[in-house]
């Protein structure tokens, strides 16, 4: 068949055309007809079908996410919001941060070891675009049961690509999560973030200004992997032929993402880069109709110039493909030479396929012909939006109303906190985390099993100043509570990040968000989806971060079973003396054991009626919100003082396992007291803005005004020293059992 | 007296030149970046080999950057005494150039393994190891795919019969290296391999959690300074 030229699509009006096998809607093909006045050509219906697609356009959840931006609570932090590759956040001294946490579930699922490798690679470009030096990854990963057979190919292969590609990136992996949970047998979540630096002055966007400035493609040659992979695997529920969508997987190669982060960089310093976008899913459809619609909406491209590793590719194969480790950069005539000139010093193809044009037309040629001849903004701004019917799932007061106190409570609580201990979602992560390098260049100040990651601020940039501050990240997530409530468990994780990023004795900034949902055609889900946004935006407002940016992803179902709704939310945070970081934990004898916050009978959704009775029911714990800020205000001042030798948030297994984690971050026992009366709910409950820390003797009464002064609940527990987590009356377990069961949960399953 | 000057080599694919060139300033030295590119080793007293995953690996760890035109001028240098250090895909690189015996091969686990590893120091009659002491315990840290020591009977006869083992794995052989062997010396002493990063373990705050990677720099610096 000759190629489908504008002109041929005008004389062959009523061609029929694939738009259903593209995931097009009829009412959105006519939209396309109608924008053209005319049907579009294969080539631009390639382009429409994967710019449209909900991965790219966000139909469905648009109208809910915008809460983000109309909830936004002020932020002078904020220098690039929602809408850019990833958001930017002054951290001060000339510094700016960038982050983002980006999906790839369906690939993982589907290819283990190259869905989960891509995902990274895909999300360390985005922070590339933004001008950025990638610094670190962490990775949120949810698995089936940790016994169930598929979950034995689907983690070690995701385990085994991310390692392979973040460690040959360079990038420490500095923390993250890892749970289990049936739901996700046939859906695994895998979020990764990446976080970059850069002086705040030379923040790079994605736009294509001033005609007669050259687009080149450079990185990669564009081959056959991927294709169709933005609609036909993020937009489709599983059923059960994934092998037959096998080819529709990138394949990653991270030795050349690595050269593209050098030479990027060094690009960005010589400035010869106008304007710059990594090509992500929809390659270089997305690259040339979002750089095009935000420049001056013009732009020339000659297809046959894009290089090749497959020599047969059709245009519409390469206008589709998502060949990895490619990105696309407007640049000044002039500077072309110097351009090509650091390209070629780090191996990296480039070559000029296009020219920007005042013309608001994207014009594409094969062969002399023009295949594509469309207005940008229409593919890359004006996709459908839909206001998806909602309403509350038909089993949902009933799941409320099956509350946890009808569970019989256990005799022996030593044996309930090392069950606990040596379940999958507790027990220790070091099978996986140990096979991610956390130290490389150098600047790791915490990672796993700390309660956020941290890194110092030492990059080399021309120009930079130097600085003590450190940045935190943490992520957290928990699907049993979105269950019940998505609405509360949406504020929960951002709580517990929140959280998380405090007790290391950083200042909480901003928020990236990874939603995971079912299908958006079950008014159920979206239902769930949309409690989950508003939950999250009001949280973000009353605790003063803003969402820079983040992720959507829907479809996570298999047949008519969707995953627990599952928002996965990223805190980052500042520190404005690094070395004043708190380590967690008990880092030494003879310090004081404190608890903070307010423990309340919450046991919904709770870790222990998981484990012990395979029980989801009732409500999750409070979001009180104003406690945790005052949580993280106690925290955050109390580390630039100096008054804590160590801290560790409570969450999952509540007090107990967090005094045993404690115990066993530098193998230090501990002998404390409870203060309640119900030794049980003192141990397990889950309530949520409550953290563990230990002070000198001396610092106490410093530390315990701090508390009062922001009417933070403190309680005395005792001392930390011994070789055994004593609870006076209650349990008394020796470091070294605790070891032996926490260390040896994974291990027991994945070998 | 000017500081000593010790160079650090940049090959596609390198990852820890920046801890390298880190760990050398810190111990009062100048770090010389060296471009694998070049014909130059730009009169350095020493050379830092870093790890990483040169070239990607491809082909075999190290069997790409051993033809670079940095390592055509290094090899003859390393055999005329210059001290060098190769740590990680450095170690590789330095087998794979034969300025070391042996290769080292896919962990026995198979698996990728980044931990705080014990370390037992074997050797102090090396340029990078002095200020250590004989059987001194340290810790560093340990992360590759690939760093099973191997070599045939005869070679590790010689290593061990020679003293050539600096270090040995203590507390668990993480890879299935022979002999729990983690780095070697050459005959004369100037060139070290290991498979530990002693980059990693210069500072109180970040890497490891030791400083015991610092006595590889107050080794070398001793010797520029006393040479």
């Amino acid at each position: 068949m000759s190629t489908d030229s504008v002109r041929r699509a005008l004389e062959t009006p009523a061609e029929r055309q694939p738009y259903a096998e593209l995931g097009m809607k009829d009412d959105e093909y006519q939209r396309v007809r109608d924008i053209l006045g005319r049907r579009p050509t294969s080539s631009e219906l390639a382009i429409y079908s994967v710019m449209w697609s909900e991965h790219c356009s966000y139909k469905s959840s648009k109208v809910h996410l915008r809460q983000f931006g109309t909830k936004a609570p002020k932020s002078e932090a904020l220098l690039v919001g929602m809408g850019e590759n990833a958001g930017v956040v002054d951290i001060g001294d000339g510094w700016a941060a960038t982050f983002k946490i980006e999906s790839h579930n369906h690939p993982s699922y589907v290819e283990p070891h190259q869905g989960a490798a891509t995902g990274v690679g895909g999300i360390v470009r985005d922070i590339m675009s933004m001008g950025a030096r990638p610094v670190a990854v962490m990775d949120s990963l949810r698995f089936g049961g940790a016994d169930q057979p598929d979950t034995r190919r689907v983690l070690p292969g995701v385990v085994e690509g991310i390692s392979h590609y973040g460690n040959c990136l360079g990038l420490p992996n500095i923390g993250g999560e890892v749970a289990f949970d049936p739901c996700y047998i046939g859906n695994p979540l895998v979020n990764a973030l990446c976080v970059g630096l850069l002086r705040k002055d030379q923040i790079k966007l994605a736009t294509a200004p001033g005609p007669g400035n050259k687009v080149v493609l450079f990185g990669a040659r564009t081959g056959a992997d991927g294709i169709g992979g933005a609609s036909v695997l993020a937009s489709a529920t599983f059923e059960d032929e994934s092998q037959a969508k096998r080819p529709a997987v990138q394949v990653g190669d991270p030795f050349m993402e690595k050269l593209l982060i050098e030479c990027c960089l060094e690009l960005y310093q010589a400035d010869v880069v106008v304007g710059i976008q990594d090509l992500g899913a929809a390659g270089v459809s997305c690259a040339t109709t979002e750089l095009a619609a935000k420049g001056t909406g013009g732009m020339e491209v000659n297809l046959n110039l894009v290089p090749l590793r497959d020599p047969t590719l059709l245009p519409e194969e390469i206008l589709m493909s998502e060949s990895q480790e490619r990105m696309m950069a407007v640049v000044t005539p002039d500077d072309i030479p110097a351009f090509m000139a650091i390209c070629d010093k780090w191996d990296v193809p480039a070559t000029v396929i296009g020219e920007v044009t005042d013309t608001g037309r994207l014009v594409m040629t094969w062969d002399g012909d023009v295949i594509v001849d469309i207005p940008p903004g229409t593919a890359a701004d004006e996709g459908p939006v839909y206001e998806r019917p909602f309403h509350e799932p038909a089993g949902q007061a009933a799941l409320n109303a099956d509350g946890p106190e009808r569970l019989p409570r256990p005799e022996d609580l030593r044996e309930t906190l090392l069950t606990l201990l040596g379940s999958p979602n507790v027990g220790s992560k070091e099978w996986v985390t140990s096979q991610y390098d956390r130290y490389v260049r150098g600047n790791t100040v915490l990672a796993q099993p700390a309660d956020s990651g941290m890194l110092r601020i030492s990059e080399v940039m021309p120009g930079a100043q130097e600085t003590t501050r450190g940045i935190a990240l943490a992520t957290d997530g928990n699907g049993r509570y979105a269950k019940l409530d998505p609405y509360t468990g949406a504020q929960l994780a951002l709580a517990e990040a929140y959280r998380n990023v405090a007790v290391t004795g950083a200042k909480p900034l901003a928020v990236t968000n990874c939603l995971n949902f079912g299908s958006p055609e079950d008014p159920e889900v979206m239902w769930q989806f949309s409690e989950a946004v508003r939950g999250l935006a009001d949280a973000c407002r009353t605790l003063g971060v803003p969402v820079t940016g983040g992720n959507v992803s829907f479809y996570n179902q298999t047949g008519s079973t969707a995953i627990n709704p599952t928002p996965v939310v990223g805190v980052l945070g500042v520190i404005d003396d690094v070395a004043q970081r708190v380590r967690s934990g008990f880092t030494a004898p003879g310090l004081r054991v404190l608890l903070l916050g307010e423990t309340r009978e919450e046991f919904g959704g709770s870790e222990w009626a998981h484990v012990a009775h395979g029980h989801l029911g009732g409500l999750p714990p409070q979001a009180d919100l104003e406690a945790e800020r005052s949580l993280a205000a106690v925290l955050t001042e109390a580390a630039a003082r100096g008054l804590l030798e160590g801290s560790h948030d409570l969450s999952d297994g509540g007090l107990a396992v967090a005094l045993a984690e404690s115990c066993l971050a530098q193998g230090v026992g501990c002998a404390v007291t409870l203060p309640g009366e119900d030794a049980f709910v003192e141990l397990f409950s889950e309530s949520a803005a409550r953290a563990l820390v230990c002070v000198r003797p001396e610092a106490f009464d410093a530390f315990a005004d701090l508390c009062v002064r922001h009417d933070v609940p403190c309680s005395g527990l005792g001392l930390t020293g011994g070789s055994a987590l004593t609870v006076e009356g209650v349990l008394d377990v020796p470091v070294e059992e605790l070891r032996e069961v926490h260390s040896s949960a994974l291990p027991r399953v994945f070998g | 007296m000017s500081a000593a000057r010790v160079g650090v080599v940049t090959f596609p694919g390198t990852l820890d030149d920046q801890d390298a060139a880190r760990a050398v300033r810190l111990a009062g030295a100048e770090a010389v970046p060296l471009w694998h590119a070049d014909h130059d080793l730009k009169g350095v007293d020493a050379v830092f080999l870093p790890g990483g995953f040169s070239y990607g690996d491809y082909l075999r760890c190290g069997a790409i950057s051993r033809f670079s035109p940095l390592m055509t001028e290094l090899i003859p240098a390393a055999q005329a005494g210059l001290p060098v250090l190769g740590t990680c895909n450095g170690f590789q690189i330095l087998c794979e150039a034969h300025l070391l015996p042996g290769a080292l091969t896919r962990n026995e686990g198979l698996h990728y393994i980044c931990r705080d590893q014990r370390i037992r120091v074997e050797s102090t009659r090396t340029a990078w190891t002095a200020d250590f002491t004989d059987g001194q315990e340290i810790v560093l840290p340990i992360k590759h795919g690939e760093g099973r020591y191997v070599a045939d009977a005869d070679t590790l006869a010689a290593l061990e019969g020679e003293g050539r083992v600096v270090f040995r794995y203590a507390g668990g052989n993480p890879n299935g290296s022979l002999n729990d062997i983690a780095g070697i010396t050459n005959e004369a002493g100037n060139i070290v391999g290991l498979m530990p990063h002693p980059e990693h373990a210069v500072e109180e705050l970040t890497g490891a959690p030791s400083v015991d990677g610092r006595h590889f720099f107050t080794s070398i610096l001793k010797r520029l300074v006393n040479a």
